[in-house]
């Protein structure tokens, strides 16, 4: 109906658009949209190439550029654009390399959890019954802890490092698109075209997979790209506080805790990651809204 | 909302509290690392008296039998020994969790005298200079590493300028005599101005940082539900009757439009209690957040699950409490 109804509205060239291309397009329409997506994809293609713009190996301490600063004050070198933290290693080139951590984890979490709470989502509001009783009182028990303070009482308790940090967020976010699913299923499951796949003898797989999920899965991109950013700045605060990523690996989050001794002379220490923090974490929330705007009908007008 | 439906809602909490310690307990109790062996540490025990302390512990019992305990005594509020301190649990938080409320207080005033004002600003004069900057400011304030922005008002305020305190809740030179355990309050009630103004500039570079994000949110949601209000039948009405826009906007719109607002505050507030443990770890506050980090890396794991059931606990209260004042307020929704 929504493709009739673009089609009336739009008519000419657009006539053949599909919904999805249309709303691509609206949301390329929006220079600032545009722009932030073109800063996200900046940084993935700077995580995914890292060694190639790197101009130092990220790991490689050098005493004599202990806490040198960049470039252009005094003492700086073009070869160390943002200077050294305290060990001598290039913060430029660590930045590049904690790209990689940041984008990693904050992708593979939300999808890992996107794909759990889609699963147990439908699950919960379609089948209804006992299934839904069991998830929901799991999701309301999970919602019953502040997302940071669970996420750092499980770490304490696995201990830090990667594999545990993926988890403990993994735990926590499927929450998040399985209480989205549900209530979009809920929803769904009494709207016509369904009823017609069930009267037609359908399964219920068929029917979770093959109707709902496709109709309720725009609102589910569009809230796990802002999940992304949330994911990413969870990281970073752990990562600060020790409980992420551990040394030598390069995290932002770390690298602004390092900075911390040296806050006193050094300021570039702590200043230049926490800006890639903010940087990607904002272009991710003010594309995810233009992502949001172009495809939420309700903002067509 | 009727007595009944209120029953209702609170009976639900039950099943979740009960849930959320299930969790804790076990989160805890299955940690690596024998808390006894923590506890002698490189003291010269005999075998004897390791197995006696773990017996008085409790540890030698099955799990489950431990949760029973560990829900019986944390009901009364005896949560162990915290290994570190050598003093209960209980009492440890007790001491730090009023410099953590204090700190709580003072960031959710700072997020709604500067949020509702501006929220509502931005909506009446919608897209001027003030409405994109608090557009724009609001982006900022959620995209915010609140420990970065922690350090950099340190480097500049602190170290650069040094007119405010690195760390800490009031110098060492003032002795405050308890009486509600808040600094602020107790300052005013001695009549001690100098140690207010202390206490205050201690207090402002980690309310700042905490309320920030709560702010930058409670802005969004007041200027769009004072948006969605200004557009409603009745206040186009008292428009047309002709009364003044300065009498519209407080009589008519903004008790409606703050309804939203004030739930989200009170669901806000409970993420607060996550962002205390990274600003009191940046600002060296002595509150409970800053206490659960540091047990953590001294493994003093009784004190982490009390502390963590406590941060649930509230959570949830908070959360029903919101739950409750969006109904209180919001006479169409019936539960």
């Amino acid at each position: 109906m929504s493709g009739a109804l673009a089609r009336a509205a739009g008519g000419g060239k657009m006539a053949d658009e599909s919904p999805f291309r249309r709303n691509i397009r609206l949301f390329l329409s929006s220079r600032l949209s545009t722009v932030s997506a073109a800063v996200v994809l900046g940084f993935v293609v700077l995580a995914v190439a890292a060694p190639l713009f790197a101009p130092q190996d990220p790991n490689e301490t050098d005493l004599l550029r202990r806490l040198q600063p960049p470039v252009w004050m005094a003492g700086g070198e073009w070869g160390y654009l943002l200077g050294c933290d305290a060990l001598g290693r290039d913060i430029l080139s660590r930045i590049i390399y904690g790209a990689r951590i940041s984008i990693f984890i904050g992708i593979f979490v939300v999808l890992m959890a996107t794909c759990i709470g889609i699963v147990a989502g439908l699950a919960a509001g379609y089948l209804r019954g006992w299934t839904d009783v069991v998830i929901s009182r799991l999701v309301d028990i999970l919602l019953g802890f502040p997302y940071l303070i669970f996420a750092i009482a499980l770490i304490a308790m696995m201990g830090p490092g990667l594999q545990n940090l993926l988890l403990a967020l993994v735990y926590k976010e499927w929450v998040v698109p399985c209480r989205l699913v549900r209530g979009e299923t809920l929803a769904a499951r009494e709207v016509e075209y369904v009823e017609a796949a069930r009267a037609l003898g359908a399964s219920r797989r068929h029917i979770m997979l093959r109707e709902i999920l496709p109709n309720i899965l725009s609102p589910v991109i569009v809230v796990s790209t802002i999940r992304v950013a949330h994911v990413i700045i969870l990281e970073a605060s752990l990562s600060f506080l020790g409980l992420g990523v551990q040394p030598p690996t390069a995290s932002w989050g770390s690298m602004v805790a390092d900075g911390r001794s040296y806050m006193l002379e050094s300021w570039w220490v702590s200043t230049f990651p926490g800006l890639a923090i903010l940087l990607l974490v904002l272009a991710i929330n003010v594309a995810s809204q233009g992502l949001r705007d172009a495809f939420d009908p309700k903002f067509h007008d | 909302m009727s007595f009944g439906k209120l029953i209702e809602r609170l009976a639900q909490l039950i099943p979740v509290l009960l849930g959320v310690s299930v969790i804790v307990f076990f989160m805890m109790a299955l940690t690596p690392g024998d808390p006894v062996e923590i506890m002698i540490g490189d003291s010269n025990v005999t075998l004897e008296q390791e197995a006696r302390l773990r017996s008085d512990l409790g540890l030698d019992r099955p799990p489950v039998e431990r949760f029973f305990v560990f829900l019986k005594n944390a009901v009364s509020g005896d949560f162990g020994l915290s290994f570190y301190h050598r003093r209960p649990v209980s009492e440890v938080i007790a001491e730090r969790l009023p410099a953590t409320i204090e700190l709580s207080l003072v960031a959710l005033l700072l997020a709604l005298f500067t949020s509702v004002p501006l929220g509502v600003l931005a909506a009446v004069w919608k897209n001027t200079f003030l409405d994109r900057l608090a557009t724009v400011g609001s982006l900022f304030g959620v995209s915010l590493p609140g420990f970065w922005f922690g350090i950099l008002l340190l480097m500049l305020f602190s170290v650069r300028l040094h007119i405010l305190p690195v760390s800490g809740r009031i110098g060492y030179e003032f002795e405050v005599a308890p009486i509600t355990h808040l600094l602020l309050i107790d300052t005013l009630l001695q009549g001690r101005f100098d140690a207010f103004a202390n206490a205050l500039k201690h207090i402002i570079m980690p309310a700042v940082v905490l309320g920030l994000p709560m702010a930058a949110i409670l802005t969004r949601v007041t200027r769009t539900s004072m948006l969605e209000v200004l557009s409603q039948d009745y206040i186009i009405f008292a428009e047309a009757k002709g009364l003044s826009r300065r009498r519209i906007l407080v009589r008519h719109a903004l008790k409606n439009a703050l309804i939203p607002t004030v739930t989200v505050a009170a669901l806000q507030t409970g993420s607060l209690l996550g962002g205390n443990m990274i600003v009191e770890t940046v600002f060296g506050w002595p509150g409970l957040g800053r206490l659960v980090v540091e047990s953590i890396f001294l493994r003093n794991y009784p004190l982490v699950q009390a502390a963590v059931l406590l941060y649930a606990v509230t959570y949830v209260t908070l959360n029903f409490l919101a739950d409750i004042l969006y109904t209180v307020l919001n006479p169409r929704v019936r539960l």
